[in-house]
């Protein structure tokens, strides 16, 4: 393996595992559910995307042909993410959970 | 410089997953929960996919196609419970 390739899969398997921890941390450390959502659904699925890049690349350059399997992880994780994360706001609209950001009428209207 | 950075990885992945684990048992309201669980599964492809590498085999893929598959069952099945009360109507 070159030393470029080297750096390029350190760098993808870092940037993977730091928006891995990003997502997780958001999930613990927001402070309404609306807001928890927003962490794990996006930087969590750029986490894993970008592993899953440093899979493919590093099983591709060992000189045994491309390797496919890790696209297929790829495109079911990004389809299912929007769609599971779509039903948890549902669920939560539903069961009338609190939100921190004021209800429309409380808002006011912006001066013009 | 791979065989360095691979255990910095492991590390945040784990951790990752303890704070994603101190939501699922702490979190107040049901979708809380479920939205902990999905993001367990999540970061347990990563972690799978991250020991892949570290072996160098690609054995794990399966297993991680596989968690990923029956993680979106589970979460679309907990949400559907809660939005109807019932999974199969």
């Amino acid at each position: 393996m070159s030393e470029m390739m080297d750096y390029v899969l350190s760098f993808l398997i870092l940037t993977g595992a730091v928006f891995t921890f990003i997502g997780s941390l958001g999930l613990a450390r927001l402070r309404d559910f609306y807001t928890r959502l927003h962490g794990p659904t996006k930087a969590t699925t750029l986490g894993v995307g970008s592993l899953l890049v440093a899979s493919a690349v590093y099983f591709s350059t060992r000189g045994e042909g491309v390797s496919l399997h890790e696209v297929l992880v790829t495109l079911f994780l990004f389809i299912t993410a929007p769609v599971s994360a779509h039903l948890l706001a549902k669920a939560a609209l539903h069961l009338r959970l609190k939100s921190l950001a004021k209800a429309p009428e409380e808002a006011g209207r912006p001066e013009t | 410089m791979l065989t360095s950075v691979i255990p910095i990885a492991f590390a945040l992945v784990g951790a990752a997953l303890a704070l994603t684990l101190w939501r699922l048992l702490a979190g107040p309201s049901a979708p809380d929960r479920i939205l902990a669980l999905d993001t367990l599964y999540v970061n347990t492809v990563a972690l799978l996919v991250l020991l892949g590498i570290h072996l160098g085999s690609a054995l794990y893929f399966e297993a991680a196609l596989l968690i990923a598959l029956m993680g979106f069952v589970g979460t679309v099945a907990l949400c559907k419970y809660l939005l109807r009360g019932d999974i199969i109507e």
